[in-house]
């Protein structure tokens, strides 16, 4: 079953949005679990459905009008964190469900019906175009060209941002740049995953990369390895059982966090068992 | 040379002034003590010259050259950041290198030769999120030292540590002292009477004192409400009363 697997063009198209997805979600995914924006990207993420309705209503392609509201709500939100009066989850919640509610008027209001808004929901991996492939290439190399360069002053000013505020450095040009690039990696994704499970490719890889490791950087490279290991077995799975992709995938990330807690519960428990006692 | 000047600085929160045509010069070789009342202003007038908060009147000049190095009062930061202690110290080079910064293994020698300062050098590959508040707090003077700076902003650094370092901390800013300047702020005067040459009274008005020797009288005058009875292990000198 394996070999024939490989041999068709949509897998082997899954296969590379998988390992551009592990890459860049894996990156990005770390800088939002650290500095505890998966909130904030979630509200990003459905927020973007607004612009996925007003592309629908305009007959443009969908996607870009999401990634106009998701950069716009990112960014948004990054400026407001400014302000200590405002409750941020509050508005985050605002934002999230305004943008559904607007989504969802536009449709409404759209000419016919929108064909293939369960894809928009829940996403296709196995549906990637050519297009995708390249959009999700250009956007690697945006986050690889921020990420590689600034790797400490990243590091840094997510760890204490007030401190690096005092270092001479643009710490609010880096933050507006990471939330722009936050929210096109989400846009970018509800292609693979959808705007519902988009987050976990953000959270899961890492969660498991953190219970091994307090090093940043070893955290995005395993990230990238668990993002990619939970893709392909997650593709196999649903090719295998004939159910949606971006669910296997996210089923197979889920089942990897928990075999990975285990593991390290285990192995923690072996190391303080002391053989005499 | 001035390192740091302040003119008639005013800022506040929500229309009430917090601090009120501050002047302050802060000179090389300077070692001043800033004492004063909880809410007088002392980490309002440090956050003035870290930058972090832009006056509503009065200039601030700080010398561009002059690298600071800055411990705050309060550290805003996630526990669970996968963080060393060794890298939180290297994060203390980030305004001597810029953006691009990178780590290289002379600068992990300094870092722990700082660790072996503060006494966090068996700690050095440990996360930050682990240690104790006492641990934290050397941890982040380490930051704010190695940097090598010209001047050194402390506040409130004895916060959560105990005796014997708060003790050895003195006896450091003692020996730094001799190449840098030092601005510490405490709310307790009687600790840092001893170690300090000059003291600023900060509550809403700053006064500045040109000697150590300070009586309650003093503080009186210049309305700055400081309780003068030293507590803990703290060697302290009794002051010859002063007559003005």
């Amino acid at each position: 079953m394996i070999p024939e697997f490989f041999h068709y063009e949509f897998i082997r198209f899954a296969l590379a949005a998988s390992l551009l997805s592990s890459i860049t979600a894996g990156i990005i995914g770390t800088y939002v679990v650290t500095r505890r924006m998966v909130f904030i990207t979630g509200g990003i993420t459905h927020a973007s459905f607004g612009g996925l309705g007003l592309g629908f209503f305009l007959g443009i392609n969908p996607l870009i009008g999401a990634a106009l509201f998701g950069v716009a709500s990112g960014i948004g939100v990054e400026y407001l964190s400014r302000f200590r009066k405002i409750r941020e989850d509050s508005v985050i919640a605002m934002m999230w469900s305004f943008g559904m509610a607007i989504g969802i008027i536009f449709i409404s209001l759209a000419p016919g019906y929108a064909p293939n808004l369960m894809s928009y929901l829940f996403g296709n991996i196995l549906s990637v175009s050519t297009g995708d492939i390249l959009i999700m290439s250009i956007l690697m190399v945006l986050v690889l060209a921020l990420f590689v360069p600034f790797f400490r002053l990243i590091q840094y000013l997510t760890f204490d941002e007030e401190f690096a505020r005092t270092s001479r450095v643009p710490v609010s040009l880096f933050k507006y740049l990471l939330a722009g690039l936050v929210a096109l990696t989400a846009v970018v994704y509800i292609r693979v995953a959808g705007i519902i499970l988009v987050l976990s490719l953000l959270t899961i890889p890492q969660n498991i990369a953190l219970l091994f490791s307090n090093n940043l950087k070893k955290i995005m490279f395993l990230s990238i390895g668990v993002g990619f290991l939970g893709s392909l077995l997650g593709l196999i799975f649903s090719y295998a059982a004939n159910i949606p992709s971006g669910a296997s995938i996210i089923f197979c990330l889920v089942l990897l966090y928990l075999i990975a807690s285990a593991g390290k519960g285990i192995l923690s428990s072996m190391k303080t068992t002391h053989p005499d006692s | 040379m001035n390192l740091v000047e302040l003119k008639s600085v005013t800022f506040g929160y929500n229309d009430e002034p917090v601090i009120e045509d501050v002047n302050l010069a802060i000179r090389e070789g300077d070692f001043i003590g800033m004492i004063g009342p909880n809410g007088g202003g002392k980490s309002t007038i440090i956050r003035i010259i870290m930058g972090l908060i832009k006056p509503w009147k009065g200039q601030v000049m700080i010398n561009k050259n002059v690298n600071i190095g800055y411990l705050p009062q309060t550290h805003n930061f996630d526990n669970r950041f996968p963080i060393s202690v060794l890298e939180v110290v290297l994060s203390g080079l980030l305004k001597l290198h810029g953006i691009t910064t990178r780590v290289t293994k002379e600068d992990r020698k300094v870092a722990m030769e700082v660790l072996e300062k503060v006494g966090m050098a068996d700690f050095a590959n440990r996360s930050i999120g682990e240690l104790s508040g006492g641990q934290m707090q050397r941890v982040f003077i380490g930051r704010a030292l190695i940097s090598n700076p010209q001047l050194l902003i402390l506040d409130e650094p004895v916060t959560y540590v105990d005796n014997r370092f708060e003790q050895e901390l003195y006896n450091l800013l003692d020996r730094i002292s001799l190449e840098t300047s030092i601005l510490l702020v405490s709310h307790d005067v009687g600790q840092i009477v001893s170690s300090v040459r000059t003291i600023a009274c900060v509550n809403r008005h700053l006064h500045y004192h040109p000697s150590n020797q300070i009586t309650k009288e003093i503080l009186e005058s210049y309305n700055c409400p400081i309780d003068l009875i030293t507590h803990g292990h703290v060697p302290h000198r009794v002051l010859p009363t002063h007559h003005s």
